[in-house]
Protein backbone atom coordinates (compact mmCIF):
# COMPACT_ATOMS: atom_id res chain seq x y z
CA UNK A 1 0.00 0.00 0.00
CA UNK A 2 1.48 3.34 -1.02
CA UNK A 3 -0.17 6.57 0.08
CA UNK A 4 0.31 10.08 -1.23
CA UNK A 5 3.83 11.42 -0.71
CA UNK A 6 4.00 14.91 0.81
CA UNK A 7 6.76 16.81 -1.01
CA UNK A 8 8.80 19.33 0.98
CA UNK A 9 9.58 22.76 -0.36
CA UNK A 10 12.77 24.69 0.40
CA UNK A 11 11.03 26.93 2.89
CA UNK A 12 10.38 23.83 5.04
CA UNK A 13 14.15 23.18 5.10
CA UNK A 14 14.90 26.78 5.98
CA UNK A 15 12.42 26.62 8.86
CA UNK A 16 13.94 23.32 10.05
CA UNK A 17 17.38 24.96 9.97
CA UNK A 18 16.10 27.33 12.66
CA UNK A 19 16.68 24.45 15.08
CA UNK A 20 20.39 24.58 14.23
CA UNK A 21 20.32 28.33 14.79
CA UNK A 22 18.66 27.63 18.14
CA UNK A 23 21.46 25.16 19.02
CA UNK A 24 24.03 27.78 18.01
CA UNK A 25 22.32 30.28 20.31
CA UNK A 26 22.39 27.77 23.17
CA UNK A 27 26.09 27.18 22.52
CA UNK A 28 26.77 30.91 22.71
CA UNK A 29 24.65 31.30 25.84
CA UNK A 30 26.32 28.37 27.61
CA UNK A 31 29.81 29.27 26.34
CA UNK A 32 30.27 25.85 24.68
CA UNK A 33 32.21 27.28 21.74
CA UNK A 34 30.40 24.87 19.39
CA UNK A 35 28.45 27.41 17.34
CA UNK A 36 31.02 27.65 14.57
CA UNK A 37 31.46 23.86 14.32
CA UNK A 38 27.71 23.42 14.31
CA UNK A 39 27.27 25.93 11.51
CA UNK A 40 30.10 24.47 9.43
CA UNK A 41 28.79 20.90 9.92
CA UNK A 42 25.25 21.89 8.94
CA UNK A 43 26.48 23.80 5.89
CA UNK A 44 28.79 20.96 4.93
CA UNK A 45 25.92 18.49 5.19
CA UNK A 46 23.69 20.63 2.96
CA UNK A 47 26.42 20.99 0.32
CA UNK A 48 27.41 17.31 0.44
CA UNK A 49 23.83 16.06 0.25
CA UNK A 50 22.99 18.62 -2.45
CA UNK A 51 25.91 17.42 -4.55
CA UNK A 52 24.97 13.82 -3.85
CA UNK A 53 21.45 14.58 -5.05
CA UNK A 54 22.82 15.87 -8.35
CA UNK A 55 25.15 12.88 -8.69
CA UNK A 56 22.34 10.42 -7.91
CA UNK A 57 20.06 12.06 -10.45
CA UNK A 58 22.72 11.72 -13.13
CA UNK A 59 23.61 8.16 -12.12
CA UNK A 60 19.96 7.05 -12.08
CA UNK A 61 19.52 8.44 -15.56
CA UNK A 62 22.55 6.60 -16.98
CA UNK A 63 22.65 3.30 -14.94
CA UNK A 64 26.26 2.51 -15.84
CA UNK A 65 28.16 -0.10 -13.80
CA UNK A 66 31.40 1.87 -14.21
CA UNK A 67 29.95 5.18 -13.10
CA UNK A 68 28.25 3.48 -10.16
CA UNK A 69 31.54 1.80 -9.22
CA UNK A 70 33.34 5.14 -9.49
CA UNK A 71 30.79 6.82 -7.19
CA UNK A 72 31.10 3.91 -4.73
CA UNK A 73 34.89 4.21 -4.79
CA UNK A 74 34.74 7.93 -4.05
CA UNK A 75 32.47 7.17 -1.08
CA UNK A 76 34.93 4.56 0.21
CA UNK A 77 37.89 6.92 -0.19
CA UNK A 78 36.10 9.65 1.76
CA UNK A 79 35.17 7.11 4.45
CA UNK A 80 38.88 6.22 4.74
CA UNK A 81 39.72 9.89 5.10
CA UNK A 82 37.08 10.32 7.81
CA UNK A 83 38.40 7.30 9.74
CA UNK A 84 41.90 8.75 9.67
CA UNK A 85 40.77 12.17 10.81
CA UNK A 86 38.96 10.60 13.78
CA UNK A 87 42.14 8.88 15.05
CA UNK A 88 43.65 10.57 18.10
CA UNK A 89 46.88 8.64 17.49
CA UNK A 90 47.62 7.87 13.86
CA UNK A 91 49.93 5.36 12.27
CA UNK A 92 52.97 6.77 10.51
CA UNK A 93 52.95 7.15 6.73
CA UNK A 94 50.49 5.81 4.21
CA UNK A 95 48.94 3.30 6.60
CA UNK A 96 47.28 6.08 8.58
CA UNK A 97 44.93 6.32 5.61
CA UNK A 98 45.28 2.88 4.03
CA UNK A 99 44.26 0.94 7.14
CA UNK A 100 40.81 2.48 7.52
CA UNK A 101 40.20 2.74 3.77
CA UNK A 102 41.27 -0.88 3.20
CA UNK A 103 39.12 -2.25 6.01
CA UNK A 104 36.03 -0.32 4.98
CA UNK A 105 36.52 -1.23 1.31
CA UNK A 106 36.71 -4.91 2.26
CA UNK A 107 33.65 -4.83 4.52
CA UNK A 108 31.57 -2.48 2.39
CA UNK A 109 32.19 -4.30 -0.89
CA UNK A 110 31.55 -7.74 0.59
CA UNK A 111 28.29 -6.84 2.33
CA UNK A 112 26.98 -4.61 -0.47
CA UNK A 113 27.56 -7.27 -3.15
CA UNK A 114 25.96 -9.90 -0.90
CA UNK A 115 22.93 -7.67 -0.33
CA UNK A 116 22.54 -6.65 -3.96
CA UNK A 117 23.26 -9.92 -5.71
CA UNK A 118 21.83 -12.25 -3.08
CA UNK A 119 19.04 -10.44 -1.24
CA UNK A 120 17.50 -7.34 -2.84
CA UNK A 121 18.35 -8.47 -6.40
CA UNK A 122 17.48 -5.31 -8.35
CA UNK A 123 17.60 -5.44 -12.12
CA UNK A 124 20.37 -4.83 -13.03
CA UNK A 125 22.03 -5.76 -9.73
CA UNK A 126 24.33 -2.72 -9.91
CA UNK A 127 21.44 -0.26 -10.27
CA UNK A 128 22.65 2.95 -8.54
CA UNK A 129 19.21 3.51 -6.95
CA UNK A 130 20.05 0.52 -4.73
CA UNK A 131 23.85 0.44 -4.72
CA UNK A 132 24.47 4.00 -3.53
CA UNK A 133 21.97 4.19 -0.64
CA UNK A 134 22.79 0.68 0.60
CA UNK A 135 26.52 1.23 0.39
CA UNK A 136 26.16 4.65 1.99
CA UNK A 137 24.41 3.23 5.03
CA UNK A 138 26.87 0.34 5.34
CA UNK A 139 29.86 2.67 5.04
CA UNK A 140 28.45 5.19 7.49
CA UNK A 141 28.07 2.64 10.26
CA UNK A 142 31.25 0.71 9.47
CA UNK A 143 33.18 3.99 9.45
CA UNK A 144 32.05 4.84 12.98
CA UNK A 145 32.77 1.32 14.22
CA UNK A 146 36.23 1.17 12.65
CA UNK A 147 37.18 4.62 13.93
CA UNK A 148 36.08 3.73 17.48
CA UNK A 149 37.77 0.32 17.33
CA UNK A 150 41.09 1.70 16.08
CA UNK A 151 41.10 4.54 18.61
CA UNK A 152 40.41 2.07 21.37
CA UNK A 153 43.19 -0.26 20.18
CA UNK A 154 45.93 2.36 19.93
CA UNK A 155 44.89 3.86 23.25
CA UNK A 156 45.02 0.45 24.97
CA UNK A 157 48.33 -0.49 23.34
CA UNK A 158 49.85 2.65 24.79
CA UNK A 159 48.24 2.42 28.23
CA UNK A 160 48.81 -1.33 28.59
CA UNK A 161 52.31 -1.34 27.16
CA UNK A 162 53.95 -2.67 30.36
CA UNK A 163 51.56 -5.64 30.50
CA UNK A 164 51.87 -6.39 26.77
CA UNK A 165 55.67 -6.17 26.83
CA UNK A 166 55.85 -8.32 29.95
CA UNK A 167 53.88 -11.03 28.14
CA UNK A 168 56.13 -10.71 25.10
CA UNK A 169 59.23 -10.84 27.31
CA UNK A 170 57.94 -14.09 28.82
CA UNK A 171 57.77 -15.61 25.34
CA UNK A 172 54.13 -15.06 24.41
CA UNK A 173 53.33 -14.45 20.76
CA UNK A 174 52.00 -11.09 19.65
CA UNK A 175 48.60 -12.70 19.05
CA UNK A 176 48.44 -13.83 22.64
CA UNK A 177 49.88 -10.65 24.14
CA UNK A 178 47.63 -8.35 22.10
CA UNK A 179 44.46 -10.43 22.51
CA UNK A 180 42.95 -8.58 25.51
CA UNK A 181 43.46 -5.19 23.84
CA UNK A 182 42.16 -6.46 20.50
CA UNK A 183 39.05 -7.99 22.05
CA UNK A 184 38.27 -4.77 23.90
CA UNK A 185 38.79 -2.73 20.73
CA UNK A 186 36.47 -4.92 18.65
CA UNK A 187 33.85 -4.78 21.40
CA UNK A 188 34.10 -0.99 21.55
CA UNK A 189 33.69 -0.78 17.78
CA UNK A 190 30.61 -3.03 17.78
CA UNK A 191 28.79 -1.62 20.79
CA UNK A 192 27.14 1.29 18.89
CA UNK A 193 25.52 -0.99 16.29
CA UNK A 194 24.53 -3.57 18.92
CA UNK A 195 22.92 -0.79 20.99
CA UNK A 196 21.26 0.53 17.87
CA UNK A 197 19.71 -2.88 17.10
CA UNK A 198 18.62 -3.31 20.71
CA UNK A 199 16.88 0.06 20.85
CA UNK A 200 15.38 0.07 17.33
CA UNK A 201 11.60 0.09 17.39
CA UNK A 202 11.35 0.91 21.10
CA UNK A 203 13.55 3.90 21.79
CA UNK A 204 13.73 5.21 18.24
CA UNK A 205 12.48 4.55 14.74
CA UNK A 206 15.43 4.14 12.36
CA UNK A 207 15.86 6.91 9.80
CA UNK A 208 15.48 4.83 6.69
CA UNK A 209 12.25 3.24 7.84
CA UNK A 210 10.91 6.59 8.97
CA UNK A 211 11.76 8.04 5.57
CA UNK A 212 9.95 5.24 3.77
CA UNK A 213 6.88 5.55 5.98
CA UNK A 214 6.82 9.33 5.44
CA UNK A 215 7.01 8.74 1.70
CA UNK A 216 3.87 6.58 1.90
CA UNK A 217 5.25 3.02 1.95
CA UNK A 218 3.33 0.38 3.92
CA UNK A 219 4.94 0.24 7.43
CA UNK A 220 5.34 -3.54 7.28
CA UNK A 221 7.29 -3.28 4.02
CA UNK A 222 9.35 -0.42 5.46
CA UNK A 223 10.14 -2.50 8.56
CA UNK A 224 11.19 -5.50 6.44
CA UNK A 225 13.65 -3.25 4.64
CA UNK A 226 14.85 -1.78 7.92
CA UNK A 227 15.49 -5.22 9.45
CA UNK A 228 17.45 -6.19 6.35
CA UNK A 229 19.43 -2.96 6.57
CA UNK A 230 20.20 -3.43 10.27
CA UNK A 231 21.58 -6.91 9.56
CA UNK A 232 23.69 -5.50 6.75
CA UNK A 233 24.96 -2.68 8.94
CA UNK A 234 25.84 -5.06 11.76
CA UNK A 235 27.55 -7.45 9.33
CA UNK A 236 29.49 -4.68 7.60
CA UNK A 237 30.51 -3.03 10.85
CA UNK A 238 31.60 -6.34 12.37
CA UNK A 239 33.69 -7.30 9.35
CA UNK A 240 35.20 -3.83 9.07
CA UNK A 241 36.10 -3.52 12.75
CA UNK A 242 37.60 -7.01 12.97
CA UNK A 243 39.62 -6.47 9.78
CA UNK A 244 40.86 -3.03 10.89
CA UNK A 245 41.83 -4.20 14.39
CA UNK A 246 43.59 -7.31 13.06
CA UNK A 247 45.59 -5.33 10.50
CA UNK A 248 46.38 -2.60 13.04
CA UNK A 249 47.69 -5.24 15.47
CA UNK A 250 49.97 -6.57 12.74
CA UNK A 251 51.17 -3.07 11.91
CA UNK A 252 51.88 -2.33 15.58
CA UNK A 253 54.15 -5.36 15.80
CA UNK A 254 56.76 -7.01 13.62
CA UNK A 255 57.75 -10.51 12.60
CA UNK A 256 59.93 -10.81 15.74
CA UNK A 257 56.74 -10.34 17.79
CA UNK A 258 57.81 -6.97 19.19
CA UNK A 259 55.43 -4.16 20.13
CA UNK A 260 56.14 -1.32 17.69
CA UNK A 261 54.60 1.82 19.15
CA UNK A 262 57.28 3.73 17.25
CA UNK A 263 54.99 3.24 14.25
CA UNK A 264 52.49 5.62 15.82
CA UNK A 265 52.73 9.38 15.61
CA UNK A 266 52.84 10.28 19.31
CA UNK A 267 53.01 13.95 20.27
CA UNK B 1 76.61 -19.55 26.69
CA UNK B 2 75.22 -16.23 25.50
CA UNK B 3 77.45 -14.57 22.91
CA UNK B 4 76.90 -10.99 21.77
CA UNK B 5 78.85 -9.18 19.07
CA UNK B 6 78.23 -5.65 17.86
CA UNK B 7 74.75 -5.40 19.34
CA UNK B 8 73.43 -1.94 18.66
CA UNK B 9 70.26 0.13 18.46
CA UNK B 10 69.58 3.86 18.66
CA UNK B 11 71.09 5.07 21.93
CA UNK B 12 73.34 2.03 22.28
CA UNK B 13 76.90 1.84 20.93
CA UNK B 14 77.88 -1.57 19.48
CA UNK B 15 78.33 -3.91 22.45
CA UNK B 16 80.25 -7.18 22.80
CA UNK B 17 79.52 -9.50 25.69
CA UNK B 18 79.94 -13.15 26.65
CA UNK B 19 77.86 -14.67 29.42
CA UNK B 20 78.74 -18.21 30.36
CA UNK B 21 76.39 -20.80 31.83
CA UNK B 22 76.35 -20.57 35.63
CA UNK B 23 77.68 -17.03 35.49
CA UNK B 24 76.21 -13.86 37.01
CA UNK B 25 77.26 -10.53 35.59
CA UNK B 26 76.29 -7.17 37.07
CA UNK B 27 75.62 -4.15 34.91
CA UNK B 28 76.29 -0.87 36.66
CA UNK B 29 75.64 2.63 35.44
CA UNK B 30 73.78 5.81 36.18
CA UNK B 31 70.14 6.27 35.23
CA UNK B 32 69.90 6.83 31.48
CA UNK B 33 73.27 5.19 30.80
CA UNK B 34 71.64 2.58 28.54
CA UNK B 35 71.39 -0.47 30.81
CA UNK B 36 67.72 -1.07 30.01
CA UNK B 37 68.32 -0.49 26.29
CA UNK B 38 71.03 -3.17 26.32
CA UNK B 39 68.93 -5.72 28.22
CA UNK B 40 65.91 -5.13 25.98
CA UNK B 41 68.04 -5.39 22.84
CA UNK B 42 69.45 -8.74 23.99
CA UNK B 43 65.88 -9.95 24.60
CA UNK B 44 65.00 -8.67 21.11
CA UNK B 45 62.18 -6.51 22.44
CA UNK B 46 63.25 -3.51 20.33
CA UNK B 47 64.61 -3.38 16.78
CA UNK B 48 68.38 -3.87 16.93
CA UNK B 49 71.32 -5.07 14.88
CA UNK B 50 74.24 -7.34 15.69
CA UNK B 51 74.98 -10.98 16.34
CA UNK B 52 73.43 -12.70 19.31
CA UNK B 53 73.50 -16.43 19.93
CA UNK B 54 72.78 -18.86 22.73
CA UNK B 55 74.72 -22.13 22.85
CA UNK B 56 75.77 -21.60 19.22
CA UNK B 57 72.15 -21.17 18.09
CA UNK B 58 71.77 -17.81 16.37
CA UNK B 59 68.90 -15.66 17.57
CA UNK B 60 67.58 -15.27 14.01
CA UNK B 61 67.29 -19.03 13.67
CA UNK B 62 64.34 -19.06 16.06
CA UNK B 63 61.17 -16.98 16.45
CA UNK B 64 61.09 -13.99 18.78
CA UNK B 65 58.88 -15.78 21.36
CA UNK B 66 61.10 -18.92 21.27
CA UNK B 67 64.18 -16.74 21.88
CA UNK B 68 62.56 -14.88 24.76
CA UNK B 69 61.48 -18.12 26.44
CA UNK B 70 65.19 -19.02 26.57
CA UNK B 71 66.55 -15.52 27.20
CA UNK B 72 63.98 -13.82 29.40
CA UNK B 73 63.92 -10.15 30.35
CA UNK B 74 62.25 -8.81 33.48
CA UNK B 75 61.56 -5.07 33.50
CA UNK B 76 62.18 -2.87 36.51
CA UNK B 77 58.46 -2.16 36.51
CA UNK B 78 56.80 -5.32 35.21
CA UNK B 79 53.25 -5.26 33.89
CA UNK B 80 50.13 -7.18 34.94
CA UNK B 81 47.23 -8.21 32.78
CA UNK B 82 44.84 -9.98 35.14
CA UNK B 83 43.23 -9.14 38.47
CA UNK B 84 44.68 -11.92 40.64
CA UNK B 85 48.31 -12.91 41.05
CA UNK B 86 47.76 -16.59 40.21
CA UNK B 87 46.20 -15.71 36.84
CA UNK B 88 49.63 -14.59 35.62
CA UNK B 89 51.10 -18.06 35.92
CA UNK B 90 50.51 -20.74 33.28
CA UNK B 91 50.91 -23.26 36.12
CA UNK B 92 49.93 -21.55 39.40
CA UNK B 93 50.91 -24.65 41.43
CA UNK B 94 54.52 -24.35 40.23
CA UNK B 95 54.56 -20.67 41.13
CA UNK B 96 53.04 -21.34 44.56
CA UNK B 97 55.90 -23.63 45.61
CA UNK B 98 58.43 -20.98 44.64
CA UNK B 99 56.93 -18.09 46.59
CA UNK B 100 58.15 -18.95 50.14
CA UNK B 101 61.78 -18.92 48.96
CA UNK B 102 61.20 -15.32 47.85
CA UNK B 103 59.67 -14.38 51.19
CA UNK B 104 56.08 -14.47 49.95
CA UNK B 105 53.31 -16.64 51.45
CA UNK B 106 51.69 -19.15 49.08
CA UNK B 107 48.37 -17.37 49.55
CA UNK B 108 49.81 -14.46 47.55
CA UNK B 109 48.56 -16.33 44.47
CA UNK B 110 44.96 -15.71 45.51
CA UNK B 111 45.47 -12.02 46.22
CA UNK B 112 44.61 -9.18 43.90
CA UNK B 113 47.67 -7.66 42.22
CA UNK B 114 46.43 -4.15 43.00
CA UNK B 115 46.57 -4.94 46.74
CA UNK B 116 50.22 -6.06 46.68
CA UNK B 117 53.05 -3.73 47.65
CA UNK B 118 55.71 -2.74 45.11
CA UNK B 119 58.17 -5.18 46.67
CA UNK B 120 55.64 -8.02 46.66
CA UNK B 121 54.80 -7.39 43.01
CA UNK B 122 58.48 -7.34 42.16
CA UNK B 123 59.10 -10.74 43.74
CA UNK B 124 55.95 -12.16 42.18
CA UNK B 125 57.18 -11.02 38.76
CA UNK B 126 60.52 -12.68 39.47
CA UNK B 127 58.73 -15.92 40.38
CA UNK B 128 56.83 -15.70 37.09
CA UNK B 129 60.14 -15.74 35.22
CA UNK B 130 61.77 -18.37 37.44
CA UNK B 131 58.99 -20.94 36.86
CA UNK B 132 59.79 -20.83 33.15
CA UNK B 133 63.40 -21.84 33.88
CA UNK B 134 65.02 -19.88 31.05
CA UNK B 135 68.66 -20.45 30.16
CA UNK B 136 69.48 -16.76 30.60
CA UNK B 137 67.75 -14.16 32.74
CA UNK B 138 68.07 -10.44 32.05
CA UNK B 139 66.94 -8.63 35.17
CA UNK B 140 66.48 -4.87 35.28
CA UNK B 141 66.96 -3.63 38.85
CA UNK B 142 65.87 -6.95 40.44
CA UNK B 143 66.05 -5.71 44.04
CA UNK B 144 64.73 -2.17 43.73
CA UNK B 145 62.03 -1.45 46.28
CA UNK B 146 62.96 -4.42 48.48
CA UNK B 147 64.02 -4.29 52.12
CA UNK B 148 67.32 -5.85 53.23
CA UNK B 149 65.81 -9.19 54.30
CA UNK B 150 63.99 -9.69 51.03
CA UNK B 151 67.04 -8.63 49.04
CA UNK B 152 68.90 -11.48 50.76
CA UNK B 153 66.10 -13.94 49.95
CA UNK B 154 66.07 -12.88 46.28
CA UNK B 155 69.85 -13.05 46.13
CA UNK B 156 69.83 -16.57 47.59
CA UNK B 157 67.29 -17.77 45.03
CA UNK B 158 69.21 -16.25 42.14
CA UNK B 159 72.54 -17.58 43.43
CA UNK B 160 71.07 -21.10 43.61
CA UNK B 161 69.73 -20.81 40.04
CA UNK B 162 73.11 -19.59 38.80
CA UNK B 163 74.78 -22.54 40.54
CA UNK B 164 72.35 -24.78 38.61
CA UNK B 165 73.57 -23.32 35.30
CA UNK B 166 71.54 -20.13 34.79
CA UNK B 167 73.28 -17.26 33.01
CA UNK B 168 72.32 -14.05 34.80
CA UNK B 169 72.82 -10.49 33.59
CA UNK B 170 71.35 -7.90 35.93
CA UNK B 171 71.41 -4.14 36.09
CA UNK B 172 71.68 -2.34 39.39
CA UNK B 173 72.72 0.91 41.04
CA UNK B 174 73.79 -1.02 44.12
CA UNK B 175 77.58 -1.58 43.98
CA UNK B 176 77.42 -3.92 47.00
CA UNK B 177 74.80 -6.11 45.34
CA UNK B 178 76.86 -6.10 42.14
CA UNK B 179 79.89 -7.40 44.07
CA UNK B 180 77.94 -9.92 46.13
CA UNK B 181 75.89 -11.49 43.34
CA UNK B 182 77.93 -10.74 40.24
CA UNK B 183 81.04 -12.69 39.37
CA UNK B 184 81.93 -9.88 36.99
CA UNK B 185 80.85 -6.28 36.76
CA UNK B 186 80.28 -4.29 33.58
CA UNK B 187 79.67 -0.58 33.38
CA UNK B 188 77.56 1.48 31.03
CA UNK B 189 78.05 5.16 30.35
CA UNK B 190 76.36 7.16 27.59
CA UNK B 191 75.05 4.03 25.88
CA UNK B 192 78.51 2.45 25.78
CA UNK B 193 79.37 -0.80 27.51
CA UNK B 194 82.78 -0.77 29.06
CA UNK B 195 85.02 -2.48 31.55
CA UNK B 196 85.17 -6.12 32.42
CA UNK B 197 85.93 -6.23 36.10
CA UNK B 198 86.29 -9.56 37.83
Amino acid sequence: MTEAFIALDYLDLVLAALLIVLNGGLSLWLGLGLERQLGVAALRMCIQLGLMGLVLKALFAIVSPWLTAAAALVMVLFAGYEIRSRQETQLRGWWSYGLGAGAILFAGALVAVFALAGLVQPDPWYHPRYVIPLLGMILGNAMTGIAVGLNNLTDRMRRERPAIETMLALGETRGSAFRPAMRAAVRAGLIPIVNSMSAAGIVFLPGMMTGQILSGIDPVEAIKYQVLIMFLLAGGTGLGVVAAVQIAALLLSDNRHRLRLDRLVID
Amino acid sequence: MLRIRGLTRPGLAPADLDLADAEAVALLGASGAGKTLLLRAIADLDPNAGEVSLDAARRESMSGPAWRRRVTYLAAEPGWWAARAGEHFPDPAAGRTLLPSLGLPETTMERRVAELSTGERHRLALARVLVQSPGVMLLDEPTSGLDQDTVKAVEAVLRARVADGLGLLFSTHDEDLARRLGQRTLRMRGGRLSGNES
